[in-house]
């Protein structure tokens, strides 16, 4: 890591990038440039070897079948795994996040290891497909204003011992399995299923990740003025199917 | 000489009345144009009503993420060479509004008819047709439609049992993979510029190998077809090699593309490419979209993008900057609900545009503005926004209800 630097690596676009989560990457970007670090984004598609080095590694959500690709490359590739030996961060959403964890279910039902970076568990969830609005409250240990975004996923996941929910649901499912929680996190590794993109929607987890990347514990203000207005409405109108 | 003329049978002439009269009165009672109620109506009184009214038709389906309204349009056009054409123009292109269209063409020869794309394999099973012209697939709505690959997949197995002649774009790997269960298809090089879609091959998965225009699998060996016709600059090249200027007034190079896929489709049912064109060249405007219109003094031109393949080709035909660009974008129902898609346009194209922003997501579109790193103001409504822009005609690119609210205010 370099002092002026940041190098952000986005994971499979080819196969994980169906619901607008390039703009994640894009957001990291453009906070990290407004703050005046030189940002190196890399775009590693499924055929190419992961970098094992860089600062902050986001994968995005998908459909199906390419989400079981995706664990099989990135397995078989090991790159994402000696990135995290190496203190790298990972931000992770939807069939990004199933994926890193121990163990998800894939299109053909059957359960399937995942990376083992992130102590869930995820398979398939029996009710209807969990689509709308969501509103939650943000683990209180990352001092993080209220969690906005939009999920949209059949996928249910459970928070094991090794790792803590990213938040507690006000509207909305979240992980899905009942108990309230959406996401979940360690020190190095999150997941969410939010849309939107989430930090679009939340740009201070985009500054978290930069911090934790640069091992910074602030970062100078930028005009978030357009980000809080969306913020604003976006939380006033949040709604969830009936 | 038109077809097979036989009577529509009793219970089907009563449900097709009724479907009008349901029409008539959504119409008076100022919801849309009635077009869709009264199929919806028709069709729970005779569920073959879709077979029965398009049985005496020679029936051309036309279906892709963009582009089906226009191309519809130009194929019907070109076909009036030949014959009387129904056609479902104002686009209602679900079962219902289909039938409602087709219910009107009791005289007709041809049934041209956008198929939206999650209900083609349907509807081609209901009206036998002779041909199938499939024009690209890309991510659309996906908190509604099924995954992009999915639909592809779906088309596969739909078109299967098919005595039709798909006409299909070679260009487009999803299409391609969709027309490959077919016996008798004619390829089209219609060209792609949105190719985020398929990067992942849809017959095996594996990294799709994109050098220049060509497409392969390097794993299984899926490979772009060859085609025989293509759009080359502003010509169709036909089979024989025969280069046709294309003079649309329609603007950009999708639509290019569509008159390349209308020609074909034309060329099928005996319409020479070079009348099939001049045909063409009379359509100006397709269901508001291109229009100019005068509003306050200010000249603005209506763009439709529902989508990121939509609006990268949108980007690709405006005037250069300074051009005032009036972005309207709206999440209900109809355009889907989640706005993520934003994200998978790249809005930094517009740089050295004005832009002035509104619609009911407006602040989406301004953080995303504000990322790409472009200058905007937003606006309360329509107006206030083309008071907002500096001199020059505007062009106002909105999504589907938006586009709709749009003209309504501002259009005639």
């Amino acid at each position: 890591m370099s002092d002026t630097g940041l190098r952000v690596v986005w994971v499979y676009p080819d196969l994980l990038s169906t619901y607008g989560d390039q703009g994640n990457a894009l957001v990291v970007e453009r906070r990290a440039q407004q703050r005046g670090l030189a940002v190196q984004r890399t775009d590693v598609r499924s055929d190419q070897q992961v970098p094992t080095s860089a600062d902050i590694y986001l994968i995005g959500g998908g459909e199906d079948r390419p989400q079981r690709l995706a664990a099989e490359r990135l397995q078989r590739d090991g790159g994402l795994q000696r990135a995290v030996d190496n203190g790298a961060i990972i931000f992770s959403v939807c069939a990004g996040y199933q994926i890193l964890g121990r163990e998800f279910v894939n299109d053909l039902g059957e359960p399937q290891q995942g990376l083992g970076l992130l102590d869930v568990v995820s398979r398939r969830g029996e009710a209807e497909r969990c689509v709308g609005d969501v509103l939650g409250d943000i683990d209180p240990e990352l001092g993080l204003p209220q969690l906005t975004g939009f999920e949209n996923h059949q996928g249910i996941t459970q928070v094991g011992p090794g790792a803590r929910p990213l938040a507690q649901v006000r509207l909305g499912n979240g992980n899905g399995t009942g108990d309230g929680t959406e996401g979940a996190w360690n020190d190095t590794v999150f997941g969410t299923y939010m849309h939107g993109p989430v930090l679009a929607r939340n740009p201070q987890i985009a500054d978290m990740l930069i911090k934790l990347a640069l091992d910074v514990n602030a970062l100078p203000p930028v005009n978030d003025q357009w980000y809080e207005a969306l913020r604003t409405e976006r939380i006033a109108s949040a709604v969830q199917p009936a | 000489m038109a077809g097979n003329q036989e009577p529509l049978s009793p219970r089907a002439k009563l449900a097709v009345t009724a479907g009008r009269a349901a029409a008539a009165v959504s119409r008076a009672a100022g919801r849309g144009s009635g077009s869709v109620i009264g199929g919806k109506v028709a069709l729970r009184l005779n569920p073959d009503l879709l077979a029965e009214v398009a049985h005496h038709l020679d029936v051309i389906l036309v279906s892709a993420t963009n582009g089906k309204t226009t191309t519809t349009r130009l194929i019907a056009e070109a076909l009036r060479a030949n014959g009387g054409v129904v056609s479902n123009a104002l686009g209602a292109n679900m079962p219902a509004g289909i039938t409602s269209a087709l219910a009107g063409g009791s005289e007709a020869q041809y049934g041209v008819i956008e198929v939206d794309e999650k209900y083609l394999a349907t509807v081609a099973r209901d009206v036998t047709p002779k041909a199938i012209a499939l024009l690209n697939l890309s991510r659309d709505q996906l908190d509604r439609a099924a995954e992009t690959r999915m639909l592809a997949e779906r088309w596969r197995e739909g078109l299967s049992g098919s005595k039709a002649v798909v006409i299909a774009n070679a260009d487009d790997p999803l299409v391609v993979w969709a027309a490959s269960s077919s016996p008798n298809v004619v390829w089209v090089a219609a060209g792609q510029e949105w190719k985020d879609d398929a990067w992942s091959c849809p017959a095996c998965g594996g990294v799709m190998q994109r050098p220049g225009d060509d497409w392969f699998c390097a794993e299984c060996g899926f490979r772009r077809p060859t085609p025989s016709w293509a759009l080359s600059g502003d010509e169709v090249l036909d089979p024989h090699g025969s280069a046709w200027p294309i003079k649309l007034q329609l603007p950009g190079r999708a639509n290019k593309a569509n008159a390349t896929t209308s020609a074909a489709v034309a060329a099928a049912f005996g319409v020479p490419p070079q009348v099939a064109l001049e045909r063409m060249h009379a359509v100006t405007a397709v269901a508001g979209r291109y229009d100019v219109v005068t509003y306050q003094g200010r000249e603005v031109r209506l763009l439709l993008a529902k989508n990121p393949a939509g609006w990268l080709e949108t980007f690709s035909l405006i005037d250069a900057p300074p051009a005032p660009v009036i972005l309207s974008v709206n999440a209900r129902g109809a355009d889907g609900t989640d706005t993520s898609w934003l994200w998978d346009v790249d809005y930094s194209k517009l740089a050295g545009h004005p832009i002035c922003v509104i619609g009911d997501r407006k602040l989406d579109l301004a953080v995303r503005l504000e990322v790409a790193g472009v200058d905007f103001q937003v606006c309360e409504n329509a107006d206030e926004a083309v008071r907002a822009c500096p001199p020059g005609r505007i062009e106002a690119i909105a999504n589907y209800t938006a586009f709709q609210d749009l003209r309504r205010v501002v259009g005639n």
